[in-house]
């Protein structure tokens, strides 16, 4: 009788082969493990808020689940992994939706959670903290102006005065300088240094008052929210207004803080140079005289102007002994 | 325990962890709080409204730190930059011992803000031990590490977890911060008796306990801290201390956080069940 040839085909040799358990015999085993479980988690979510079914190569997320999570009697690896990559989505993007009102008012809720998902994806967080989350956002949004369009000059303003006021909430405050510290320094040799906390924005758009008045609706939706009232107006009608987009404008701002409460202030472009000048190592004499050498005011009485700001720079706090 | 190397040999009651909802009224009416855990994470910061906060309640009150970051289970090193502003916080707030999570969170510098599970074997214990000695040694101050709830566990497994919570204090020479909710919600999505886990855990080296509440979904339980505690787990808070004696206690309440008192009241029935605990003995 002839035999047949063995071939491939039998019921058992059809399963693909299974996927080989990973391993945590060292050190070396351990990362591997948590460098694989990491990208799993770093990779946005689908449309539908669930984890993606296929890997970077196009392999099935399930296989490669498998390889390193135990299912039990209720879920798969799958589901369990996916458990994991949820929250880390969840939790991120929630932190950047809560720091970023002014951006996200100006995209719209849907672009903005595209947008941070993408941030993410390209930027995950490389602070211990969540509180520098945003750290990158506005380079990411330079490299990949598309998810600002058509408002990129705006959403780049708001963003940059977004993380000014993460800065001005608990950067480092050093010691100020009384005019005793300064007192024998002649000005031609006097330099001061910035409070760490403290931002200079040149902005093309008054994002300030736009961002006051997103953060005014969200607290009235907020308060409708929590109202039992009958007469309380309906939630959608309240949500569908968003603040008009500011028009442009060149403002200059100082986003600080002063008695550990969060403050921005509106100045004028001499002043603005000024500080700008000082906060780059310049003198006091050349900050001043640079900045009013480009000024549109001539005639203004400048010492007595001059003389006004620093005494209100001073009383806010803003200097400290320069680095130099 | 009581008094313990792992808790700097004091004898804290109950606390609660405070938190930003509660600033306000904490510093205002101060009142009578044995302890309060802080995030420690939440006041490594340089300057601000986090710091001038902290010091106002350092005038009034004991405060232990409880870390979220350190992940003392990632497989990479531990990041000497936060060691030191660790201790910077350690030297401002005379904390008497200090807590984190065994699990790990980060790769490469890349943090996921998670506390995810450790694969239970006996090269990751030594890894996470090794991890646990160079913290305490940098930060002069006792550790106690605390139990993760989790979803997931891995093939690479080669013992229970209370066996791996063990494996690393033992390595480790470190106490351990008993969270009974995350005992309770392991249990139930891993299906082991959360009672077996009490039993054998070293009970001389827990300096602290956790209570918190949890979400119950189809599949699985969330640790979610956002409801009161829920029986089970007073149950096992009650068994814990029957098996421990009496343990510094800290209620977490960090999600949809109610009024001060309405956190403070739920965390003070922890007392009733050490108050029986203490009769039965006397009888």
């Amino acid at each position: 009788m002839k035999r047949s040839k063995p071939t491939n085909l039998s019921k058992n040799n059809l399963k693909p082969p299974r996927p080989k358990k990973m391993p945590v015999g060292s050190r070396r085993q351990l990362k591997e493990l948590q460098t694989l479980m990491a990208s799993a988690l770093f990779r946005p979510l689908t449309a539908e808020d669930r984890m993606q079914p296929c890997w970077t190569d196009g392999s099935s997320m399930a296989n490669l689940a498998d390889r390193f999570i135990k299912p039990n009697d209720r879920l798969s690896a799958f589901e369990r992994l996916e458990i994991y990559n949820r929250v880390y989505w969840f939790r991120l993007l929630d932190c950047l939706y809560d720091d970023y009102p002014g951006l996200r008012a100006i995209v719209g809720e849907q672009k903005f959670m595209e947008l941070a998902t993408a941030y993410l994806a390209k930027y995950p967080s490389v602070s211990f903290t969540l509180r520098n989350l945003g750290q990158r956002l506005e380079k990411f949004l330079r490299e990949q102006p598309q998810w600002i369009a058509p408002h990129e000059e705006l959403a780049l303003d708001m963003t940059r005065f977004e993380w000014a006021q993460v800065v001005a909430f608990d950067d480092a405050a050093l010691p100020t300088i009384t005019t005793d510290d300064i007192l024998d320094t002649p000005r031609s040799k006097l330099r001061l240094g910035l409070q760490p906390y403290l931002s200079l924005l040149e902005l093309r758009y008054a994002v300030d008052h736009f961002l006051i008045a997103v953060k005014k609706r969200e607290a009235d939706v907020l308060r409708g929210e929590a109202s039992n009232t009958p007469d309380a107006m309906p939630q959608g009608a309240k949500r569908k207004r968003r603040p008009r987009l500011p028009k442009r404008e060149r403002v200059h701002l100082v986003v600080h803080r002063y008695d550990n409460t969060l403050y921005y202030k509106r100045v004028e472009p001499e002043a603005f140079a000024i500080l700008l000048g000082i906060g780059e190592g310049k003198t006091v004499e050349k900050a001043c005289s640079a900045a009013l050498a480009k000024s549109k005011r001539p005639g203004a009485d400048w010492t007595a102007q001059i003389r006004e700001w620093f005494h209100d720079w001073s009383a806010l706090g803003w200097f400290c002994r320069s680095k130099r | 325990m009581p008094a313990n190397r792992y808790n700097g040999f004091t004898e804290y009651g109950i606390g609660i962890g405070l938190r930003v909802p509660h600033y306000r009224h904490i510093l205002a009416k101060k009142p009578v709080v044995d302890w309060f855990e802080i995030i420690s994470e939440n006041f490594m910061v340089d300057g601000g409204r986090p710091l001038e906060v902290l010091d106002q309640i350092l005038e009034q009150y004991r405060v232990v730190q409880h870390g979220v970051a350190m992940y003392f289970g990632s497989a990479d090193r531990l990041n000497r930059e936060h060691l030191k502003k660790l201790k910077r916080l350690v030297k401002r707030t005379n904390t008497p011992w200090l807590t984190d999570h065994l699990c790990w969170g980060s790769v490469d510098g890349r943090y996921t803000h998670d506390l995810l599970p450790m694969p239970y074997t006996f090269a990751a214990a030594r890894a996470t031990a090794d991890n646990i000695r160079e913290a305490r040694d940098f930060l002069e101050v006792p550790i106690c590490v605390e139990n993760v709830s989790s979803y997931a566990e891995f093939h690479a497994s080669e013992m229970t977890e209370w066996e791996f919570l063990s494996e690393v204090v033992e390595l480790a020479d470190c106490g351990i911060l008993l969270d009974v909710n995350n005992i309770y919600v392991s249990s139930k999505n891993h299906s082991f008796d959360p009672y077996e886990y009490l039993k054998n855990v070293p009970h001389h080296r827990v300096g602290q306990i956790h209570i918190a509440g949890h979400s119950k979904f189809e599949k699985y339980i969330l640790d979610t801290h956002d409801h009161p505690v829920l029986d089970p787990v007073w149950k096992m808070y009650a068994h814990a201390i029957k098996l421990l004696g009496k343990t510094a206690t800290l209620l977490e309440w960090d999600d949809r956080i109610p009024t001060f008192d309405e956190v403070h009241h739920e965390a003070l029935k922890a007392n009733k069940f050490v108050e029986k605990q203490f009769e039965t003995a006397a009888a």
